[in-house]
């Protein structure tokens, strides 16, 4: 594997381009001013925002087929399409397209950027209106709960009242199970994936090192740095770098790459990437600082940190889910140790608990957590079942 | 003891295609529109066959991966677990029923398991194969062998079957967790049905198959 660094436009800076999309992004979107404002978890209202988002497929007559899909924390709205900032094609593309598992020719499929983002939705990269320039750290600390009133407030905006499905992987996994807490009524199927019912303390600790990582580097300016023109990317990569191993799994790294070395037959006793695992990392880093805003990451990061439906809840999981009557499926892999089988287990026995109607299923493979991305056929059988189940449950018609 | 089989019940026509004959019994056991748990439900066919015949919310569990994969797949709503262990999470009279079919021999703790399914189940229905038909105690007496038949084809070495019982064993422990036996079911290879005025021991001997329905007591 060689080096393959996106080609930056070489007449904008890396602060340009964020702050283009971030304000005027090349997405659909929905503006609320200050008549509608987002009232959030830390305690003030956020007016006026925007959301950038992307839909697949027709809405169908009585508009019964929405699907909506959750990203994860670095994912972004563009599903299924070419990244208007990579030109790389869409995240989910595996599963989501005509006559796939989640299928464009039968479900009207929504994926909106997360509240905190930095792919058009508001975040810290945004214009503060008040002030002309880009929030930065003047942007109120979201959590996940805000990031689903956002997607209520969508909802809301497109006229779907209730969902045929809310479904994703990792932090997409948890804005699905707060859909199912906070919006119970309005999703007809969740299926997370991936995912967990709280951020557990080696994530929070992981996390903890990809921000120290982050403000570390002296571009980054006390967050001002889309101000002052720099870019604080030594330190986003090196996050990205150790967050990153995170994904994957020990096998699934060996499998890959080995102890073999770089484009060269010896090691250089030096510190140059010699092995094929460090070139890899490396690219990962600096291809992911070209489309991310290093704010951004902090801010998400946190909301996954503070997520804990249980806390809301007396420490009682089984209680947040009281108002389900919602289909359920969770599903988790074997070899994902950032969010294990034993987290998903703990929800399913309190939706079980709670009465829900609840599947699980447990996937065999090495591919660590990054699994729910790659072409996993036990998954895509497992979603397709599921959704066909639930649309034929719901007398769901197909867009004419 | 056997209060009644009510051969009326046993209605095959009503069921499409032509599924097991112990699962069209223990379905024919269920009134329609209940909630209902299979314990160790395979790859979910009785599930779809109480779904789709006798619209029952139905759940299952299932200790096998592939099984529960397959069981999601189809649409079914199960999960994966040990029922040795799990059911004890479920709270009381969560469901109708909960069904252990052609799975008691193969679970642990059998009695165990039978009282948390009488605790989480306001009935509770066993299929299992009976250890007690004639050709299997022909085979232990003329051979000296363990038996390997149609239904149980698996050498003892393979087998997951750990916990055979006779029909007779089965009402003994009924007995002993002192649980009302609210309907009784054996039949034969060929699917005929022990007349249900036998005596047990005839069931015992004849009965290839058990079904049994049960409800507490108390």
């Amino acid at each position: 594997m060689s080096i393959v660094r996106i080609e930056r436009d070489q007449k904008h800076s890396r602060a340009e381009i964020i702050r283009r999309e971030a304000d005027e992004p090349r997405s659909k979107l929905v503006r609320f001013g200050k008549d509608k404002p987002l009232k959030l978890d830390a305690g003030v209202e956020l007016a006026p925002y925007q959301i950038a988002y992307q839909t697949y497929g027709e809405l169908n007559a009585d508009r019964s087929n929405a699907i909506l899909i959750c990203h994860a924390l670095t994912g972004d709205q563009h599903v299924h399409n070419v990244h208007p900032v990579t030109g790389k094609d869409g995240w989910w593309d595996s599963i989501v397209g005509p006559g796939l598992p989640i299928d464009t020719d039968r479900f009207f499929i929504i994926c909106s950027n997360v509240l905190g983002g930095c792919m058009g939705t508001t975040g810290p990269a945004s214009k503060n209106e008040a002030t002309g320039e880009p929030y930065g750290l003047s942007f109120p600390v979201v959590t996940i709960r805000d990031m689903v009133r956002a997607q209520a407030a969508l909802l809301d905006h497109l006229g779907i009242d209730q969902l045929l499905c809310v479904t994703g992987g990792s932090m997409g996994g948890m804005q699905v199970l707060q859909w199912a807490v906070t919006y119970p009524e309005r999703i007809f199927s969740a299926l997370p994936i991936a995912s967990a019912a709280r951020h557990s303390a080696q994530n929070i600790a992981f996390h903890e090192v990809g921000r120290q990582a982050v403000m570390a580097d002296p571009d980054w300016r006390n967050g001002k740095y889309l101000t002052e023109g720099t870019s604080p990317h030594r330190g986003l990569a090196v996050a990205r770098m150790a967050a990153h191993i995170t994904y994957l799994s020990d096998a699934a790294l060996h499998r890959k790459f080995g102890r073999r070395l770089q484009d060269r037959e010896l090691p250089t006793f030096g510190f140059d990437a010699d092995f094929q695992v460090e070139n890899y990392l490396r690219y990962q880093g600096s291809s992911f600082v070209e489309r991310f805003d290093a704010n951004s990451y902090l801010y998400i990061t946190r909301a996954m940190d503070y997520f804990d439906l249980a806390g809301e809840h007396g420490d009682v999981l089984a209680n947040a889910f009281r108002k389900l009557k919602s289909r359920v499926c969770m599903v988790s892999f074997t070899s994902d140790w950032l969010f294990p089988t034993e987290e998903a287990r703990q929800i399913v026995h309190a939706l079980n608990a709670a009465g829900a109607p609840v599947s699980f299923a447990e996937i065999e493979t090495d591919k660590g957590h990054d699994a729910f991305l790659l072409d996993e056929p036990e998954l895509f059988a497992i979603v397709r079942g599921f959704l066909d189940a639930a649309a034929k449950k719901r007398g769901v018609k197909a867009p004419k | 003891m056997l209060t009644s089989t009510n051969p009326g019940a046993f209605t095959a026509q009503s069921i499409p295609k032509s599924p097991r004959l112990d699962l069209v019994v223990v379905a024919n056991m269920v009134e329609p529109g209940s909630r209902v748990l299979d314990v160790g439900c395979g790859d979910g066919e009785l599930l779809q066959l109480l779904s789709e015949t006798r619209d029952v919310d139905a759940r299952g569990i299932e200790i096998s991966r592939d099984g529960v994969n397959e069981c999601v797949a189809k649409g079914l709503a199960v999960i994966q677990g040990d029922a040795d262990t799990d059911l004890a999470d479920y709270p009381d009279n969560t469901f109708d029923y909960v069904i252990l079919s052609q799975t008691l021999q193969a679970t642990r703790k059998p009695r165990w398991v039978m009282e948390q399914m009488l605790r989480i189940g306001k009935r509770v229905i066993v299929s299992f194969p009976n250890f007690g038909h004639w050709r299997i105690r022909g085979q232990l007496l003329w051979y000296g062998r363990m038996p390997i038949t149609k239904n149980l084809p698996v050498s003892w070495y393979d087998t997951p079957n750990i916990h055979f019982c006779t029909i007779r064993d089965f009402v003994d422990l009924a007995r002993e967790l002192d649980v009302k036996i609210e309907r009784a079911v054996a039949f034969g290879p060929s699917g005929g049905r022990v007349r249900f005025d036998a005596p047990w021991w005839f069931w015992n001997l004849f009965g290839e198959q058990a079904v049994f329905l049960l409800s507490r007591k108390h």
